[in-house]
């Protein structure tokens, strides 16, 4: 049994008592004395040549303080990408600038080119109406392979090709792929596309720009899932602030799904613009604001391709994407279709070879970027869509197709074809954990009971894999990485004994607060309630790289733990000092130190003491304090896996889907706080029948957003979703990080598209209605019947 | 105008223009800040407030409308000694928020349910949320927290 509050048990959250209460510090909570109020002016044609703005009657409107454009933001740098892709041909990929605010033209709808800012926000609403622009709308660029066919309308004028880069993983393989195709008994083919999310955090973002005119110092209150990575981004790319006047604080965040790693426009245009008031700069995003402006998610268009023998043997897989970055490359924008997706392409299976080409495509709208699971969601729609189409192709039940192409636990370490090296994992162990859980047995009855009352029932297989706990820096940073992507934790015991444990890892949602103490009480034997987890505050954690990518307790959990470690050993040398006993002949349990084999003892309190109180030291040899700092870069992804099954009716006459169960058998490895892993998967699964069945971002041909509030935007509500099953029991732990921990964020947003959709094929199939072969996400009821009835 | 109302048993009042929301009025004229807004649409549900006894959304009334009005927001429902109330204890318990965004308005939200119907089922429980949007929760853990608060086991919760 795990100790209560310790690793394991299913310990309640500490932060709800303050969520419960009213009393959450969101950005948009705070208010500074004497603070502005920004209201940004954005485009409302897609592309447009900016000929000029006049801004002169806007200036003279009641309240306006300052009104600044693109011009005053032309001298300062572009916001980076942070990854370098190449080219199949060698060529870099092509990186415009990605400016403040817009200036020469505008580049999607939304895209800011002038921010007011007045005594109130209503009255720099009304100047931002008061400000006349001559655009000259120019054509829009929407559908990705009409930019590449006909590049003479060009998102960037000096972008020849409206193309990004055209990537292929691994270029080296390509032939030998073409060859195994070539040879292949049979190919199955599918083309479909991974359409365009929206990730709404229901908190919309908010920054505020607080500038010291005595100091010199800067401060940023943003909503930011990683303060170190927008502070750097800022100072170092941005604004060329130093690092050490800019403090970055993102406060308790409301959501974030990958769509608040990304440093914006915005936060560096409050800071500009508090330093020339000499005044706080607030401003708050509204919903409308953030459909246009928040990075999107997914938007791929894939063939693929998988070559088989009859009995089902995998022979090799071929893919090729067209990925949407949208008008400006944000900051993992690159890596995203390439990195996160392309190396994902084996899946679970021991496919000996696999070709991926990504071509990356500029459009005229809002910026592409990470969205829950980045990549990872892409890769396994297209893997366990294709071979649900071959099992039907071939004759074979879709569960032992796998099973008989699944790699097997004697073959790891597994060095894949598209380069990654999974250290363990059982994929036959979920899959036969979901058998168990689903009553295979009783589908048929089912079917029958459900078609008795005319509707069609079907079931979806998904088994996935993910590489996370991003990431390895030395292998990124072979890959093109701009930055590392280590973690960090400094635990100080304070004198009397409790602690504080100050890590680079952001919590939004994921209950670091409650987990991280988890950890620490543990590692040390100090009850959880008596340890403090502080975040979020660039002045106060060291260099952290925050939260994303299911990375927070692989990566920053075996920061502490290697923090924690430290100061036992530092302990030990206290306590030998106190026990007058030799370092190594003390032991560290339970919470005291003690010298082996006698019942001399100091307690963790009395050591810490001792540490702030240190009479009779010798100092030479032991220094006063008890704090340790720790970074840890990981050597390698980690690689959760899992099988999901979703059971559908649809109705035929209708085209309505109804999810009837959906279940998940996950491997995650170790799991610390059981009751938010399991959390943590309901909400990736309820992101994913989601992108299955509901959302969908849409543009017309003229690159208007149709789908630019709730009322447009179909957002999954309590009585679209079903109670979700989860089983986290077949842990095969991690091999290199010292929790034996994978990650479990994205998992549910990764896994349950395709078992949906997958769920729809069957009922239809087994209806009779055999010629539907794919209907693209959403499955909207109008886009099911029209399946039918096609 | 100054506008008063009783919020959460106390008369209040603050400065308002005639397009203040009761939001705005909450937020920022008396510094209530539990009370979020997630959208312009009155969609999501992040700011469900009680007046009168009756949730609404606070983002679509204007403060002047309801002056004089018994107003009680999150920071009106723990308990006197200052505990958290059933529902919030619920919420705790069952894992019922995740990032605490959209909280607020689902407290109010299941409160005005359990008021209106204190024993819902499952599938009242869901069809009386679908005014709040959560996108972290799945939902699952609310609906499993609203039934306990009801003093339903979790044997009424169907897939469990």
């Amino acid at each position: 049994m795990p100790k209560d509050g310790g690793i394991g048990a299913s310990t309640k959250r500490r932060e709800d008592i303050r969520f419960l209460t009213g009393k959450g510090r969101y950005t948009a909570d705070i208010n500074l004395r004497g603070q502005a109020f920004a209201c940004f002016l954005r485009s409302d044609v897609a592309h447009g040549r900016i000929n000029g703005i006049d801004t002169s009657a806007a200036a003279e409107m009641p309240g306006v303080l300052a009104i600044l454009t693109g011009e005053d933001f032309k001298e300062v740098g572009g916001n980076p990408t942070g990854w370098l892709v190449q080219s199949r041909n060698g060529e870099t990929m092509k990186e415009p600038k990605r400016p403040v605010l817009a200036h020469g033209k505008v580049r999607h709808v939304g895209d800011a080119y002038a921010m007011v800012i007045a005594e109130t926000f209503e009255q720099a609403q009304d100047a931002c109406d008061a400000i006349t622009a001559d655009i000259e709308e120019l054509p829009a660029i929407v559908d990705m392979a009409a930019a590449v066919a006909d590049a003479s309308n060009r998102v960037h004028d000096e972008i020849s090709d409206n193309i990004v880069f055209d990537w292929g993983w691994i270029e080296d393989n390509r032939a030998a792929v073409d060859a195994a195709f070539a040879a292949a008994p049979h190919v199955t083919t599918l083309e479909l596309v991974n359409n365009r999310l929206s990730p709404n955090p229901m908190e919309p973002r908010a920054s505020i720009g607080d500038f010291d005119p005595g100091t010199g110092d800067y401060k940023l209150y943003t909503t930011s899932q990683n303060p170190h990575l927008s502070r750097l981004l800022i100072s170092a790319f941005v604004m060329g602030i130093p690092e050490n006047k800019l403090t970055v604080i993102a406060p308790d965040v409301g959501g974030g799904f990958g769509s608040k790693i990304y440093h914006y426009g915005e936060e560096a245009a409050v800071l500009a613009a508090s330093k020339l008031l000499n005044r706080p700069v607030k401003w708050v995003c509204d919903r409308s604001e953030a459909f246009m402006t928040d990075a999107h998610g997914r938007d791929h268009v894939t063939k693929i391709e998988l070559a088989t023998d009859m009995e089902g043997n995998f022979l090799a897989l071929r893919t090729e994407t067209l990925a949407n970055v949208g008008a400006y490359l944000s900051n993992f924008a690159t890596c995203t279709p390439t990195f996160l997706h392309g190396t994902l392409m084996a899946g679970p299976y021991k496919t000996p070879h696999v070709y991926v080409n990504v071509k990356a495509v500029f459009t005229n709208t809002v910026p592409v970027d990470a969205y829950r699971g980045a990549g990872r969601p892409e890769a396994t729609y297209s893997i366990e869509r294709v071979i649900d189409k071959a099992a039907r192709e071939l004759g074979l039940d879709p569960w032992e197709l796998r099973a008989k192409n699944f790699l097997t636990t004697d073959q790891f370490p597994y060095t894949t074809p598209v380069g990654l090296v999974y250290d363990t994992g059982n994929y036959h162990a979920t899959l036969d954990k979901l058998g168990e859980m689903i009553d295979r047995n009783g589908f048929e009855a089912r079917v029958a009971e459900s078609r008795a009352r005319g509707k069609l029932r079907g079931f979806g297989l998904s088994t996935w894999i993910e590489a996370c706990g991003i990431a390895p820096s030395n292998l990124v940073g072979v890959l093109g990485a701009r930055v590392g992507l280590f973690d960090s934790a400094t635990v100080r015991v304070n004198a009397t004994g409790n602690i504080s444990v100050l890590v680079g890892a952001h919590s939004h949602g994921q209950g670091h607060e409650t987990v991280f103490a988890q950890v620490i009480s543990d590692k040390l034997g100090v009850p959880a309630s008596s340890i403090e987890i502080v975040h979020g505050d660039t002045s106060k954690i060291p260099f952290g790289m925050g939260t994303y990518g299911s990375r927070s307790l692989a990566v920053c959990g075996s920061a502490m733990v290697k923090a924690a470690d430290k100061i036992i050993a530092k302990g030990k040398k206290i306590a030998a000092h106190m026990l007058e006993a030799s370092e190594d002949d003390i032991v560290f349990e339970d919470g005291a130190f003690s010298v082996t084999g006698t019942d001399k003892q100091k307690t963790f309190g009395e050591i810490a003491f001792s540490a702030y109180v240190p009479h009779n030291y010798p100092l030479e040899t032991l220094e006063p304090g008890l704090e340790e700092t720790a970074f840890y870069d990981p050597s390698n992804f980690t690689y959760p896996a899992g099988a999901y099954g979703c059971e559908v009716e649809v109705d035929a006459e209708t085209g309505r889907v109804e999810i009837v169960s959906f279940t998940c058998a996950d491997d995650f490895g170790n799991v610390i706080n059981p009751m938010i892993v399991e959390g943590q998967v309901h909400g990736g699964v309820a992101q994913g029948i989601g992108q299955a069945l509901m959302e969908s971002v849409r543009y017309n041909e003229d690159g208007q957003l149709l789908t630019g509030s709730y009322m447009d935007y179909a957002m999954p509500r309590a009585d679209d979703l079903p109670n979700i099953t989860v089983d986290h029991s077949c842990a095969t732990p991690c091999t290199h990080n010292p929790l034996g921990v994978k990650g479990c964020g994205e998992a549910g947003a990764i896994g349950s598209p395709p078992a949906v959709v997958n769920a729809v094929l069957d009922a239809l199939h087994r209806g009779g209605i055999t010629h539907v072969t794919h209907i693209d996400m959403p499955l909207t009821p109008s886009r099911v019947w029209a399946a039918i009835n096609g | 105008m100054k506008v008063t109302m009783t919020v959460n048993g106390k008369a209040m009042s603050a400065e308002t223009e005639g397009r203040t929301l009761l939001s705005s009025f909450l937020r920022d004229g008396l510094g209530l800040t539990g009370t979020h807004v997630g959208c312009d649409t009155t969609q999501c549900g992040a700011c469900v407030v009680h007046v009168d006894g009756k949730p609404v959304k606070s983002c679509t009334v204007l403060a002047q409308d309801v002056a004089g009005a018994e107003v009680r927001t999150i920071e009106g429902m723990a308990n006197k000694d200052g505990s958290l109330s059933v529902i919030q204890q619920a919420f705790q318990d069952h894992h019922g928020l995740q990032c605490g965004f959209c909280t607020p308005g689902m407290v109010m939200s299941s409160a005005a349910l359990l008021a209106e119907n204190p024993t819902p089922t499952e599938a009242e429980v869901r069809a009386y949320l679908e005014g709040n949007i959560c996108r972290c929760t799945g939902y699952h853990n609310i609906v499993k927290a609203v039934m306990a608060a009801s003093g339903q086991g979790e044997q009424q919760l169907a897939a469990e």
